[in-house]
């Protein structure tokens, strides 16, 4: 490769990748000024911290939210975690006709967009009187077409042999999916952990519709109640995203490699 | 000894259903059976629980409305505008992660699909405040000497505001897809290439975009599936305004069930119209993707 060439696309990777950070960089700074000094454009850490988060524990129940979403979210993720999985490993191992069939079928409520179900669903929690429970905000979720198509794409890759052999030693067929498959799936496991957990922790819309009391509020909702009032107060905002980013950043980077390595056996 | 095999594998049979059963039954209860409802319920008509038989009505009013025009206009532009983009950027940002002899690959992956780490009504607050009246852009617009913009008070400023807030937050996360995907190309096609005299634009057209086609194609679609259905960034970002000029389709249908008189009945008609384009446009694609 040319000097030049090479020079252009480090460039280019320079430039895109601080456009990527230069908003988070915002945020956290922002986070830690006073709001006229993020208006007047102060793009240096500030000493307005405590202060910014006294405003907002002031103003929102803040740890409920953190706990609500902690809670939903983790629960949410590990059901979703065993019952995709379990599907996926069904259709997969045990495959015959029927079974693909019911997959495609199951394929084409990846399609179904949710503001096209949120209303019935609705109609249907309120009959089960089950608004603003947290079964309500996770039933939707648990299990999903694309979690289970992931499984049963990384179901390929586990031998057959071992699922013999395993049969031949008088383990179970429920023994052999625990002792066998979960442990040496772990980098599919990790991957869909990071997107479920992101999705659950970051849902807006139906825990908007579904959770209305106070008592109920998560992050995202939390965050999209600061902006209420006339005049916007940029700190304490921005350290309600702030706040609300740290959870998934810290699963993003703590899952990182197998995430990319998840995703490279479920693309196969 | 043949009858046992029999009764083994119609064992083995009963296993696999046990085993899909609750995710399918959980995806009937929360996808189909709602699907079904919310057909039932577009033909009705009414506001609140006052609901009425009124057959084709709900869909004649929206062939009528404008405003549901409007936001079919404002989703189908971010669609035609972001997507290209965004996926065009990841898989030129991809391509370039994946050459052999790159430095810090791990940084610059880690910065680029970092935006993804956001949800997304953050970084709706975050785009706002940058686009603010008084916000960073427009402080530096000053001090470069030039006038200030309202972003949120024009349409098409508004539009451009929403547009780039996506293309930040999701190229990254569509790059990983096309990166795992070139990681499944063996990397000695390239070589051949280069020593063939291959330039960067043949080996993109030639090698890369045919062999990641599976994964172009799952991209694109979750990407026009993700676009139609747009609502957490119109409501958070520019709250549908100025007027309903940047609102969603998915905002429009929110607002009609749950903000305004509820009217379920029209707003279940509009969604029955959102579910017939994504499946449309999903065909269309795969169809496209098929072709060789």
């Amino acid at each position: 490769m040319s000097k030049g060439k090479k020079f252009g696309m480090y460039l280019f990777l320079i430039i895109f990748s601080l456009l990527s950070i230069f908003p988070l960089y915002y945020m956290a700074c922002a986070a830690t000024n006073m709001s006229v000094d993020v208006s007047r454009g102060r793009l240096i850490p500030g000493t307005y911290l405590i202060e910014n988060f006294k405003t907002l524990i002031a103003n929102q129940d803040l740890f409920r939210a953190l706990w609500n979403s902690f809670r939903n979210s983790a629960v949410l993720t590990l059901l979703c975690l065993l019952i995709c999985s379990l599907a996926g490993y069904g259709f997969e191992i045990y495959h015959d006709k029927a079974k693909d069939i019911v997959f495609t079928i199951l394929l084409t409520a990846m399609m179904v967009p949710f503001a096209a179900i949120m209303i019935p669903m609705f109609r249907m929690f309120s009959k089960l009187k089950m608004v603003n429970t947290m079964a309500a905000f996770m039933l939707p979720s648990i299990s999903t077409p694309f979690m289970i198509m992931m499984f049963r794409q990384a179901s390929r890759s586990f031998p057959k042999d071992i699922i013999e052999a395993a049969r031949v030693d008088g383990l179970s067929e429920v023994g052999i999916f625990f002792r066998m498959f979960v442990p040496t799936m772990k980098s599919t496991y990790s991957a869909a952990l990071i997107i479920t957990f992101m999705n659950a922790w970051n849902n807006y819309m139906w825990p908007k519709i579904i959770l209305q009391t106070n008592d109920s509020i998560t992050m995202p909702m939390l965050v999209s109640n600061l902006l209420g009032g006339y005049t916007v107060d940029y700190g304490m905002l921005m350290l309600g995203v702030f706040i609300c980013t740290i959870p998934t950043a810290i699963i993003f980077f703590f899952f990182q490699k197998s995430f990319t390595e998840g995703i490279t056996g479920a693309v196969k | 000894m043949g009858k046992k095999k029999f009764t083994m594998e119609k064992r083995h049979n009963l296993t696999g259903w046990v085993f899909l059963s609750f995710g399918v039954i959980l995806i009937c209860w929360t996808s189909f059976y709602p699907m079904i409802q919310a057909f039932i319920l577009s033909l009705q008509s009414g506001l609140g629980v006052n609901l009425k038989f009124g057959g084709f009505s709900n869909y004649a009013r929206i062939l009528k409305d404008p405003t549901f025009k409007g936001t079919l206009f404002n989703t189908f532009f971010y669609l035609i505008i972001q997507v290209p983009i965004m996926l065009t950027l990841a898989l030129i940002l991809a391509s370039i992660l994946n050459n052999k002899d790159l430095k810090f690959k791990g940084l610059w992956r880690t910065c680029i699909f970092l935006p993804c780490a956001t949800s997304l009504v953050s970084y709706s607050m975050i785009f706002r405040s940058l686009f603010a009246n008084d916000g960073l852009i427009n402080t530096f617009l000053r001090n470069l000497g030039m006038n200030p913009v309202m972003w949120f008070a024009n349409a098409w400023t508004a539009r451009f505001v929403i547009i780039l807030a996506l293309i930040w937050r999701w190229t990254g996360y569509n790059m990983v897809f096309y990166l795992s995907g070139l990681q499944n190309i063996d990397y000695s096609v390239y070589e051949a290439a280069r020593i063939d005299g291959a330039n960067a634009r043949q080996t993109l057209f030639k090698i890369t975009i045919p062999l990641l086609k599976p994964t172009i194609l799952l991209t694109t679609i979750t990407s026009t599936n993700g676009t139609l259905q747009l609502f957490d960034e119109s409501l958070n970002l520019t709250n549908g305004g100025p007027g309903k000029s940047t609102m969603t389709m998915s905002h429009y249908i929110y607002n009609t069930s749950f903000v305004q008189s509820p009217n379920f009945g029209y707003a279940a008609a509009m969604s029955i119209v959102i579910l017939v384009m994504v499946a449309i446009l999903a065909i269309l694609q795969m169809k496209v993707g098929d072709e060789r």
